[in-house]
């Protein structure tokens, strides 16, 4: 593979001639194109030039001798961002590099431990961060509920896509059936009943139903994975292609219902309240009794709560939701874990490489992939209850096709069935959708220019077509995604025999 | 729940399924209320049939470009309808910037019309191909899913190449289609409009059947489309040959951006998407794969979406259009995913 005399053309050329450079001579030609580039990048922006010269010396650093020279190198890393008053960049780095100090037994559980932890304090410290070259600003913790959702839903979607290899191109669907199942138990939508089931924060005599929203969660994730078992049911024995394209029509006919039910099949029931949507939601609290007995640890109501100051941070409702939401994506990615490699985590993964293989084997093919249709709806549903309880509002606006692919994209980039993958990839591209590309733009417009000459983008309009151009980069050049599977990865470079047992065209035309 | 105990389809045709007893009824029920529609208002029902027959025209067009390609690639290819939206916008271009058309040119506006639909045509095809080398063929040899992931990604970036374009908005198109009247019978009026739309279907469906049918290219594409591997043995060039369908199913499909951008006069940077859509549901509905199905399943289509839209009595309003189409896709998928004239490559037979 490796013979120069073979290399034809100038990029096999370069690539023989770079194969064969000593080390040494290799990491100094890498380090000066980096120095060209952050020298290149000074003009456009200084920040940016800087941020090129610390990644390139933490890349560097990982590659030489741990003892003295790479402790040293993380040290004086450390001490040039304290130098440089960076405190908050250099406490980051501090931390990082502590962790992976630690031997490999200690550190596989440290990582997720640390991460949680950092995750879970965010709101203490989000103002006190560094700014991000071209991404600007942290993201604040409103934003980190919407990523934290979002992360939920690829991870859900992961489970259909990612473990059982169904293309689900209409999961908005189960988080339209999430979001709308909060929104009518715990509204003032039907208005001629009045129920009541341990609601925070409302006149117990109010109109509507109002269930509490810990219960609607399950409650919400439960219907979501009926409807996915009912949508499963018929279409599951289609194969790949034409299953996506079943799905996306649920995925587009379901919001059309809702955007058109404020007056039900004509008999003048309003189910959805239209294109308006249903606002406001109940609230999220644990109620004066529990707040008491706990010593008003845990919140009656989370958009009461405010005059406690923990650590010289006013605790915000937006807080309240970012820790619940971190408790329902460690629920749903420990389940999600749990699931891939039991019996039924296993049967999906058969039938994703193989599904003859895996039905000769004793797989039944109809149920296994129902499960993982359900399971995926579930963590849908739940998703788009929290988020619709967080904005207190759903609009069948929010249901579009765009939605679906967003998320799949969030899979895609991270790598399908890898759950840490799913879980960078969903944060990055929904603080993108969120706040990123606002603030890119912004960079943009303000750093880049021809002469005289601003762009003047309009970023976040594009945001669309940049997540088709993500997808599209990731399928051609990375297929198994930033952080692959290794299986995965291998089943995508080497091809599997997805010739599909149930294939009901085929079967139907040429018998 | 495993169907390995499934009849064989002849069995399961003699015997008197429920299924197919609850379709029976369905399209009895349907038939019904289009009977009463057409009793109680003759000449609305016959002026909406013929609107659904001229957007079933333009969406034939666009069928047949997505049951081209799955017929040689099993390839469900979604940008075809952005590229169909750009069929339009290219129309808007050449028309108003290089020749200048605008409403009220007379008979000046015929050759022109000729040559933005060659231009068009031309371009769309161009970008088709294009689209295949850069997203498709990469992926030749991956799992089955990954070019059609890819296809959406490609979706997503034409559209929002129409929308850096030509802006967010409605981009209007010159009215050249002369809105005179053909005939009028009995309260039934058919404009001239309509009539140039079905004048320039038939001649470039007439055409594709001759180049499938007839052509050394033709039967390049339909040998591919059998067997690839077989093919190439045989000595076809089966990338170029893929290409070359990708070229004739873009060219359709700028066809049919210029009749939609001229008849309808607006077109919009997202508007792609749901007719690609739609498109595709009637190029399942006759069958994927076969060339007559599509055209078929397109005039069904657009019998249906006007009938839905225009009749007065009981009909749902264009409110639902989408989630009818969508629910017939589910349905024919999921009853007959053959189609309703079976499904073929385009080998014609």
């Amino acid at each position: 593979m490796s013979q120069p005399a073979e290399a034809v053309g100038l990029r096999n050329q370069v690539r023989a001639w770079w194969k064969h450079l000593p080390v040494l001579e290799r990491a100094g030609v890498s380090i000066g194109l980096e120095l060209l580039l952050a020298v290149g990048l000074f003009f456009i922006d200084h920040s940016l030039a800087y941020a090129v010269i610390a990644c390139s010396a933490l890349y560097w650093l990982r590659r030489l001798p741990p003892l003295p020279w790479k402790l040293a190198g993380q040290l004086v890393l450390v001490l040039a961002f304290i130098v440089f008053g960076v405190w908050s960049l250099a406490v980051v780095l501090a931390i990082a590099f502590a962790v992976f100090w630690l031997p490999p037994r200690y550190r596989r559980w440290a990582l997720p431990v640390v991460a949680c932890a950092v995750t879970v304090l965010y709101p203490f410290y989000q103002d006190k961060m560094f700014t991000i070259p071209v991404f600007g600003v942290w993201p604040d913790v409103a934003t980190g509920v919407y990523m934290l959702v979002f992360v939920m839903m690829a991870v859900g979607l992961n489970i259909v896509v990612g473990y059982a290899g169904l293309l689900d191109l209409g999961y908005v669907a189960f988080y339209a059936t999430g979001a709308y199942t909060a929104a009518w138990f715990a509204s003032l939508q039907f208005p001629h009943t009045t129920f009541h089931l341990g609601a925070i924060g409302i006149d117990p005599h109010l109109p509507g139903i109002h269930v509490t929203i810990w219960l609607l969660l399950p409650l919400a994730g439960m219907i979501t994975a009926f409807f996915g078992i009912l949508i499963g049911l018929p279409t599951l024995r289609l194969r790949g292609d034409y299953l996506a394209i079943v799905t996306l029509g649920f995925g587009e006919i379901l919001p059309q219902i809702a955007r058109n039910s404020d007056n039900f099949l004509g008999t003048g029931f309003n189910l959805t309240n239209g294109p308006n949507g249903i606002t406001p939601l109940d609230s999220l609290g644990f109620g004066n009794r529990l707040s008491s007995w706990t010593g008003h640890v845990l919140p009656a109501n989370y958009l009461q709560c405010c005059n406690a100051k923990v650590l010289g941070h006013q605790i915000q409702s937006t807080d309240l939701f970012f820790w619940t939401a971190i408790a329902l994506l460690l629920f749903t990615v420990f389940c999600s874990m749990r699931l891939q490699f039991s019996r039924l985590g296993r049967a999906w993964i058969a039938i994703r490489e193989d599904e003859t293989a895996a039905a000769a084997m004793g797989v039944p093919l109809m149920r296994t992939k129902t499960w993982a249709y359900a399971s995926g709806a579930f963590f849908g549903g739940i998703a788009g209850a929290y988020y619709a309880t967080f904005k207190s509002a759903t609009f069948p606006g929010d249901f579009f096709f765009n939605i679906s692919v967003f998320i799949l994209c969030m899979v895609i980039l991270g790598g399908m069935g890898n759950i840490w993958g799913v879980i960078v990839g969903a944060s990055f591209l929904a603080y993108l959708n969120q706040e990123g590309l606002a603030n890119t733009g912004q960079w943009i417009n303000t750093n880049v220019h021809i002469g005289s000459h601003h762009p003047n983008l309009d970023v976040p309009l594009y945001a669309s077509g940049i997540y088709g151009l993500i997808i599209l980069v990731v399928m051609l050049f990375r297929p198994e995604g930033l952080i692959p599977s290794r299986r995965r990865a291998a089943e995508l470079h080497e091809g599997v025999h997805d010739e599909p047992l149930y294939d009901a065209a085929h079967a139907g035309a040429e018998a | 729940m495993t169907d390995a105990t499934a009849p064989a389809l002849g069995a399961r045709l003699k015997r008197p399924s429920v299924v197919g007893l609850f379709g029976m009824l369905f399209v009895g029920l349907l038939l019904l209320w289009l009977g009463i529609n057409l009793v109680k208002a003759p000449s609305d029902f016959f002026e909406i049939l013929l609107i659904g027959l001229t957007t079933g025209c333009v969406y034939a067009l666009v069928a047949l470009g997505y049951t081209l390609v799955y017929g040689i690639l099993e390839l469900i290819n979604f940008a075809h309808g952005d590229v169909f939206m750009l069929g339009g916008m290219f129309t808007i271009t050449f028309a108003t910037s290089i020749f200048n058309l605008h409403a009220g040119r007379g008979f000046v506006a015929v050759p022109i019309v000729f040559a933005v639909l060659i231009l068009s045509m031309l371009a769309c095809g161009l970008l088709n191909a294009a689209i295949e080398f850069v997203a498709y063929r990469p992926l030749r040899g991956a799992p089955r899913l990954a070019p059609l992931i890819t296809a959406i990604g490609v979706s997503f970036i034409i559209e929002d190449v129409g929308l850096a374009w030509k802006g967010p908005n409605y981009v209007t198109a010159p009215d050249v289609f002369p809105h005179t009247k053909v005939f009028s019978f009995h309260g039934v009026d058919y404009g001239w409009n309509k009539l140039i739309v079905i004048l320039i279907t038939v001649p470039v469906l007439l055409a594709l059947t001759y180049l499938v049918q007839r052509t050394r290219q033709g039967k390049a594409m339909r040998a591919t489309a059998q067997d690839q591997e077989a093919a190439a043995i045989m000595g076809i060039n089966v990338n170029r040959t893929i290409s070359f369908t990708f070229l004739i199913a873009g060219a359709l499909a700028g066809a049919a951006g210029l009749l939609y951008s001229l008849y309808v006069t607006t077109v919009r940077f997202d508007q792609g998407f749901q007719l690609g859509l739609i498109a595709f549901t009637a190029a399942v509905l006759g069958g994927i794969g076969n060339l007559p199905g599509a055209v078929f399943g397109a005039v069904l289509i657009g019998l249906i979406q006007a009938f839905n839209e225009g009749l007065n009595w009981h009909a749902p309003g264009s409110d639902w259009t989408q989630s009818i189409v969508f629910t017939i896709l589910i349905l024919i998928l999921v009853f007959r995913p053959e189609g309703l004239l079976g499904e073929r490559t385009p080998e014609g037979g």
